[in-house]
């Protein structure tokens, strides 16, 4: 399944460079026709399968194990949050995430209680296409990517890296690594799944709502909330 | 004549408490916890009926934010090339999108509570930024922000942030698009067809 998805994502960014030439004349969206053709794509798979799923596993699962999950891989994820934190030069935040890592493992049970937030230790949300961001890199052209949907140049290239530290990803049981794939993927829908009737209410076109949303909200986290305002009316 | 000068400053200095007699900090407070308040109560609401949420949000809302000054944001450099009667239709079919919006966000409210960060301005201060935070359970916190700008009537709120993503600025690009498509007439057009569908999906719930 990792080699099939790793051939679809190349296979993805091999067309989205070749399809550089049907430009929509968007310069934060070059390959608008290939992203289009890819974010259709990606809507069939969620309103078939992706989306049906998630409901499911809402409407089963009671709030307290909803929560725990979220808080097991997302404590996962604070290993990596303090590897791009001490990237990114931010010392005291990293050693609130290792500290947060130390704590929940041991005292929050293997990460499914968030004890550390009651202890005041805030989660943050960093990656490597936030650090790349830190760095300097810009986000460069718009993507669509299958099945992982939105992203720009700079945080496509993070995803492979996160995906290649992935502890889930890398599990060597493959049955395991699978069903934990699957969950985390689900249970991350599944908390969108609110947000799906606002922005079905929302927009215009869905597609460039989500896509500039999502290019808002990654400046905005690579600037860790306080990016430059960009208000001016050109 | 010391006297007058000193009845004359004390009456601009009355005048200017009256004009800002709610910080805008304040301001966001009391209308979300009122509108929350209602919520929590209003099973209607809860159970998805938006004609409801529509209602809660056109009288306890719509009175602190500045449509004109939100299409115009949204809108951007086209803006001026709009006559006056089609950025007045702008603003009403704008209005409309946005009411509609944030009365559906409304009726997917579940037990959140709302966290205001601390305020800072300066007195002459007439643009400002108030952050909260969305608390849900078993969920990361939620950035939201209002953007006030001070008027005659008080401040109003012209943006709004959420998690960072501007609700305005999002739709400068595919108005921008629509626009190159169809002018002006062609953005009012598609935001018209927008709403009427709204409608329909509205009256169809309720």
């Amino acid at each position: 399944m990792f080699t099939s998805i790793t051939k679809l994502v190349a296979a993805a960014g091999l067309a989205a460079l070749l399809g550089g030439c049907a430009t929509s004349g968007n310069p934060k969206d070059p390959v608008e026709g290939f992203n289009r053709a890819m974010f259709a794509f990606n809507e069939g798979l969620d309103k078939a399968v992706v989306k049906p799923v998630a409901q499911g596993y809402d409407y089963v699962a009671p709030q307290p194990i909803k929560t725990g999950i979220t808080n097991f891989f997302g404590n996962i994820a604070d290993v990596f949050i303090a590897v791009n934190n001490l990237l990114q030069g931010k010392l005291p935040e990293a050693a609130s995430d290792a500290g947060r890592f130390a704590v929940n493992t041991t005292v929050g049970i293997l990460g499914f209680i968030d004890v550390a937030s009651d202890m005041g230790l805030e989660k943050h949300e960093e990656d490597f296409g936030q650090t790349f961001g830190r760095w300097g890199v810009g986000p460069g052209p718009y993507v669509v990517i299958p099945l992982f949907g939105p992203r720009d140049a700079r945080d496509a290239v993070g995803l492979v890296i996160d995906w290649e530290v992935d502890p889930v990803v890398n599990y060597p049981h493959v049955a395991t690594r699978n069903t934990l794939l699957t969950v985390r993927f689900e249970s991350g829908r599944a908390s969108l799944l609110p947000a799906d009737k606002v922005i079905e209410e929302a927009a215009l076109d869905k597609y460039s709502y989500i896509r500039d949303g999502y290019l808002q909200r990654r400046r905005n986290l690579v600037y860790d909330g306080n990016p430059p305002r960009e208000k001016e009316d050109d | 004549m010391k006297w007058l000068l000193g009845f004359v400053a004390g009456l601009i200095l009355a005048a200017g408490a009256n004009a800002q007699e709610i910080a805008p900090d304040a301001l966001v407070k009391n209308v979300t916890e009122e509108v929350l308040d209602i919520v929590r109560k209003d099973r209607d609401i809860q159970n998805g009926n938006t004609k409801r949420a529509i209602e809660l949000v056109e009288n306890k809302v719509l009175p602190y934010f500045n449509f004109a000054h939100m299409a115009q944001l949204a809108v951007a450099r086209n803006w001026r090339q709009a006559t006056p009667a089609q950025q007045k239709t702008l603003t009403d079919e704008f209005r409309l999108l946005l009411v509609r919006t944030y009365s559906k966000a409304l009726t997917e409210y579940k037990n959140q509570s709302v966290d205001y960060k601390p305020f800072k301005m300066q007195a002459a201060d007439t643009d400002v930024k108030v952050r909260t935070e969305i608390k849900q359970p078993g969920g990361k916190p939620i950035q939201l922000d209002y953007y006030l700008e001070k008027q005659d009537k008080g401040w109003k709120v012209y943006d709004i942030e959420v998690a960072g993503v501007s609700l305005i600025i999002n739709y400068r690009e595919s108005f921008a698009s629509e626009v190159n498509q169809g002018g002006i007439d062609g953005l009012i057009k598609s935001l018209q067809a927008k709403n009427r569908s709204g409608e329909a999906s509205v009256a169809k719930k309720s």
